[in-house]
């Protein structure tokens, strides 16, 4: 399990591009709303965060949903949830 | 002896590309099975076969364009021998032919008469004279005339088509052809469809607070979206509104018994299809759930089946998840009916006497007054309100399935 920022935001756009493959990260501006600039309707974003689930373990309950607008709040809040860097 | 013809895969399609058999002479099939692929101008589709039968004969082969209709393999059915060259029955009409086989108990697809959409566009002479002219077959070409009549313009627009370079096979090509799809149904419909619409806005806190309280004890992947307690909802709301749920065919309303929901998926890259979720309020919403998810995914990746494109009894559009506060609809033909989910957000809402913020969804609907008047439609919306106002009792709420009454004549 990776937890260092760069090793995590190429996982989360990997997973990203697996539901949009059209996204080029490069583009993405990670202080803007994530789902608005991917188009990522509400079944597009579950499945986002099933993925995110599966391949490193964070549950994210509904609840926090209003926390994750922009890619750099997503890796803000994932590596908290994995506790401080151990690599 | 059976003939498996091309079926029709929404209004929008009249002919397809058979792209490959699953079977061969001497395969028994099972009713259900896909037997072949076929692409429309909107995705492959795998085709069903609605009767169980051993196949003789593959009359179309890979590659091959052909109308809707088209017989494209013949069947034996079980307990049938070979019947020897000439001694078939006279051809019977699409329509006569599902009689002489066992009724199948899920709905038939590949008999779907679409009149109009099967029937050749008529061609005008000069038309068919300058496509001659210039080499053309009139009657595989799509008519913008009065009832798709094949015009002169057609003819030029289709050499001038001809003469630019073929896009390369792909994505550019698809995107075109279901541009042109898409308009084709959606015309129709501006044309025939005499539509009025209906507003309606629906508090949705009770709604949400219950979905939210159920999500939190289930694990991320059952997790439930609001989509799903609205498409049951509006199963359940069809029940006392049956003239939104049908279909308008050779000039008279055809009501179903069963919900199809057809769920409206943008794809990526633009267009969208609608293929349906079967028998909704008749199933778990945990099931919904599962189909809808799938079916979105099977949607986006172009792997839908014969059934689910055929026979929507009505749409619904859930826009709201991009951004938008109201749907206006454009019902697809031959249905009668779209129901529109706009924004799920907080907006100021009087209630018991006190101006107060809660979640508020504009619900819409624009329905066929051919089959149905804004009283009829104002009585569906004022149900789904209400339906939504007690969850765990919608939840409840499951039918039997309707299945005897096949949607799809």
């Amino acid at each position: 399990m990776t937890n260092d920022r760069p090793a995590l935001a190429a996982t989360v756009l990997g997973i990203l591009r697996s539901i949009a493959p059209e996204v080029e990260p490069d583009a993405l501006d990670p202080t803007r709303p994530l789902r608005h600039q991917v188009d990522l309707d509400s079944m597009d974003w579950l499945n986002f965060l099933v993925a995110l689930h599966e391949r490193l373990g964070v549950n994210i309950p509904e609840a926090d949903y209003a926390q994750l607008v922009t890619l750099d709040n997503v890796l803000d809040y994932l590596l908290a949830k994995l506790g401080p860097a151990s690599a | 002896m059976i003939d498996f013809k091309l079926p029709s895969l929404g209004a929008d399609m009249d002919e397809g590309t058979l792209l490959t058999w699953h079977v061969k002479p001497g395969d028994a099939v099972k009713r259900g099975q896909v037997v072949a692929v076929v692409d429309t101008s909107k995705a492959a589709v795998d085709v069903e076969i609605w009767q169980d039968g051993v196949v003789t004969e593959l009359l179309v082969q890979a590659g091959e364009k052909v109308p809707v209709g088209t017989v494209l393999a013949r069947l034996l059915a079980p307990g049938e021998v070979a019947a020897p060259a000439g001694a078939q029955p006279p051809a019977a009409g699409p329509i006569a032919a599902p009689a002489t086989v066992p009724q199948p108990a899920t709905p038939q697809v590949q008999e779907a008469p679409q009149t109009t959409m099967t029937a050749r566009h008529p061609v005008s002479p000069a038309a068919r004279k300058r496509a001659k002219a210039l080499g053309l077959d009139p009657d595989t070409l799509r008519g913008s005339g009065p009832q798709g009549a094949v015009t002169l313009a057609d003819i030029e627009a289709a050499a001038a088509a001809r003469v630019t370079p073929a896009p390369p096979a792909g994505a550019p090509d698809r995107q075109k052809d279901m541009r042109k799809a898409i308009a084709a149904a959606m015309s129709r419909s501006k044309r025939e469809i005499p539509h009025y619409y209906l507003s309606d806005t629906i508090p949705m806190a009770t709604a949400l607070a219950w979905l939210q309280q159920r999500n939190e004890g289930v694990a991320i992947t059952e997790r439930m979206l609001p989509a799903v307690l609205l498409l049951h909802a509006v199963a359940v709301a069809l029940r006392r509104a049956p003239q939104l749920n049908g279909f308008y065919r050779d000039g008279a309303f055809q009501p179903s018994a069963a919900v199809h929901a057809g769920v409206a998926i943008s794809l990526r890259g633009g267009g969208l299809v609608a293929p349906a979720i079967h028998d909704v309020g008749a199933k778990p919403l945990v099931q919904l759930m599962h189909e809808l998810a799938d079916l979105v995914r099977r949607a986006r990746a172009g792997s839908l089946r014969s059934s689910e494109m055929s026979d929507p009894t009505l749409t619904v559009t859930n826009l709201g998840d991009q951004s938008v506060e109201t749907v206006f609809g454009v019902i697809y033909p031959p249905q009668v009916a779209l129901v529109g989910f706009g924004r799920l957000d907080v907006r100021p809402w009087v209630q018991d006497g006190k101006v107060c913020a809660l979640p508020l969804l504009t619900a819409t609907l624009a329905a066929d007054h051919r089959a149905s008047d804004g009283h009829q439609g104002a009585l569906f919306l004022a149900e789904l309100r209400e339906l939504l106002q007690q969850p765990q009792t919608l939840a409840d709420t499951i039918a039997p399935a309707a299945n005897q009454e096949g949607s799809n004549p």
